[in-house]
């Protein structure tokens, strides 16, 4: 076999192991969806009229469901950090790195197995959306691709993870990080369009790489919004794809370097 | 001094300071292992053991030195080097969700075996650890010996040349102790090179060819471990007697038994005699003072500590300070 194919190979094997933990312990899983699951009844039925009729949205939920399922992708980030940084500790890192496997197939394997994971992530959320009255209004391919926009985000975050689950020491402390996920989730076009922010925060918002594809994903699932004049607003598909692209090329050269250093 | 065979592990002025500290770890040192041999570095808790174990193992870059491993340099072939070793850490770098079964194929298909050979060989390993019955059940549930084993295994998917073994036994009981020695030892048989690290005398007493005493990261000492022992003299049998009169006739008795040195304190109605390190020898002792109508009141066998071996060879305690 070449050198490609055997790193094909070994992010394979690698990417089974990481599923085959969402098989045997589930509860990881369940984890992440937690959040977003109470966040669809909390926010569809308990702030949902106010904070739509607030926001000048007509149907709360339509608008509501894209920004959690960007939020999903978001919150996917401490699983990774988590996950990574245990390894780390327990010297399985230390392991894999004195094989003689392809050096980049333990975090593209980790990476791959939590956009796999993301697609349970999704399904799930697309289901409880269903149920609360959500639709696509814009015929399935354009569903298909605002999912696929979202997965794209969550392989760019995936890389974060990895990165940060490299350079925190404990799973306490990545614990620690994690709560930068919520400013990150909120303070984006996900629960209340950026135009109902004060004027100096809408332009963060409106930068947030996770405001472009929750704007970009309502437009393909024709879903209702209040998109601002600003050119990154408007320009929500292109910047959808590339704000992941950005990251990708700032976090996986970083999270490759620090995992063949990796002297702890 | 020439050899008859080429060194399996050679380091030679090794450095090595990490970043976050001040004192090196590694400061100048050096390592020669020969192959088919049992290899300890002997040292307390600080001393560079670790770090040295890492830069061997490719894990760790140094900043002054050189590293030769299975005939290869471990920065400029570092590929190379880890197709010919394994390495076991002081924790059981195993994936806790997975069984035991399914650890050893991943870390087979990794070694680039095909899946077939891949579950043959950790069907193979699990029957030569004794896991076969624990085969499917996830590691997490396994005992502190069980999970060592497998991690053992897990090293030598393809009968490595070269096996580094970082603190081995420690927290393990006597009994897993025991079984990790005996698996140390068939290792060695089937021809491959252990380098282990440990902060027991015992340890490397009962397994190692050769101990390098590392202290302040250098080789302070080095030998076989009857020349160590020699060094800092082997165990001694104490012996307190319940009358002050027959002092004089069992420091005779133990004399001629154990020959010298022989410390005798009348004050405290002692003696000490050198003996080997076996419970046997003991026993041989308690007969020949029974025999000879003493009346023993207290009788001891005193391992020489590593506490011991570090005071004999630099004149101060383990972690004291230069």
């Amino acid at each position: 076999m070449t050198r490609v194919g055997w790193a094909v190979s070994d992010t394979w094997v690698v990417t089974r192991r990481y599923l085959s933990h969402l098989v045997y312990k589930p509860d990881e899983l369940i984890g992440t969806l937690l959040i977003p699951v109470l966040a669809v009844l909390l926010f569809g039925f308990v702030f949902g009229e106010t904070m739509g009729a607030a926001a000048g949205v007509d149907d709360y939920r339509d608008f509501l469901m894209p920004g959690l399922f960007a939020l999903t992708m978001a919150f996917g980030i401490g699983n990774t950090t988590i996950a990574v940084v245990t390894d780390a500790g327990r010297g399985v890192i230390d392991r894999f790195r004195t094989l003689p496997m392809s050096p980049s197939a333990l975090l593209a394997g980790r990476s791959l197995s939590d956009v796999i994971s993301g697609v349970v992530d999704l399904v799930v959320l697309a289901g409880m959306g269903l149920l609360i009255g959500w639709r696509w209004h814009e015929g399935w391919l354009s569903a298909l691709a605002a999912l696929g926009l979202l997965l794209w985000l969550r392989l760019a975050f995936t890389w974060i993870g990895i990165y940060l689950g490299l350079v925190v020491r404990s799973p306490e402390s990545a614990m620690k990080f994690f709560s930068l996920v919520f400013p990150l989730a909120m303070v984006a076009d996900t629960f209340v369009p950026t135009s109902a922010m004060p004027g100096w925060l809408a332009p963060i918002a409106e930068w947030n790489p996770l405001s472009a594809t929750v704007i970009a994903a309502r437009d393909l699932f024709g879903s209702p919004g209040v998109v601002s004049d600003s050119w990154v607003a408007q320009n929500a598909l292109l910047m959808a794809l590339v704000w992941p692209l950005i990251l990708l090329s700032v976090f996986v050269p970083l999270a490759v370097r620090r995992y063949r250093r990796a002297a702890r | 001094m020439i050899t008859p065979t080429d060194p399996v592990i050679l380091a030679e002025g090794v450095r090595k300071t990490y970043a976050s500290r001040s004192r090196p770890s590694l400061d100048g040192f050096d390592l020669t292992v020969l192959p088919g041999t049992v290899h300890a570095l002997l040292g307390p808790n600080g001393a560079g053991k670790t770090t040295a174990v890492r830069v061997m193992s490719t894990l760790t870059r140094f900043d002054e030195g050189r590293v030769r491993v299975a005939g290869h340099d471990v920065v400029a072939e570092s590929r190379r080097v880890r197709e010919r070793i394994g390495l076991t850490g002081q924790y059981a770098a195993l994936d806790e969700v997975l069984s035991g079964r399914r650890n050893l194929e991943m870390f087979a298909r990794l070694h680039h075996l095909r899946a077939r050979a891949a579950k043959v060989r950790a069907a193979e390993l699990l029957e030569r650890f004794g896991l076969t019955d624990a085969a499917e059940r996830p590691v997490r549930h396994y005992s502190g010996g069980m999970r060592r084993r497998l991690d053992l295994a897990a090293s030598l998917i393809l009968d490595p040349k070269v096996l580094f073994l970082d603190e081995p036994t420690t927290g393990l009981d006597p009994r897993s102790r025991a079984e990790v020695w005996r698996a140390v030892r068939d290792l060695v048989d089937r021809g491959t090179t252990v380098l282990l690290t440990t902060q027991y005398l015992e340890e490397a007493d009962r397994l190692a060819d050769a101990v390098s005493v590392v202290e302040a990261g250098r080789v302070i000492a080095e030998g076989s471990p009857e020349e160590l022992k020699k060094r800092v003299g082997g165990s001694r049998v104490e012996v307190v007697l319940a009358d002050p009169s027959q002092v004089e006739k069992a420091a005779e008795v133990l004399g001629r038994m154990c020959g010298s040195p022989l410390d005798v304190d009348p004050d405290t109605q002692t003696v000490r005699a050198p003996v080997g390190g076996r419970g046997s020898e003991l026993a041989k002792v308690v007969r020949a003072l029974d025999e000879a109508g003493l009346e023993v009141e207290d009788i001891a066998l005193r391992r020489p500590s590593l506490d011991e071996v570090f005071l004999s060879l630099t004149g101060r305690r383990t972690g004291e300070e230069t």
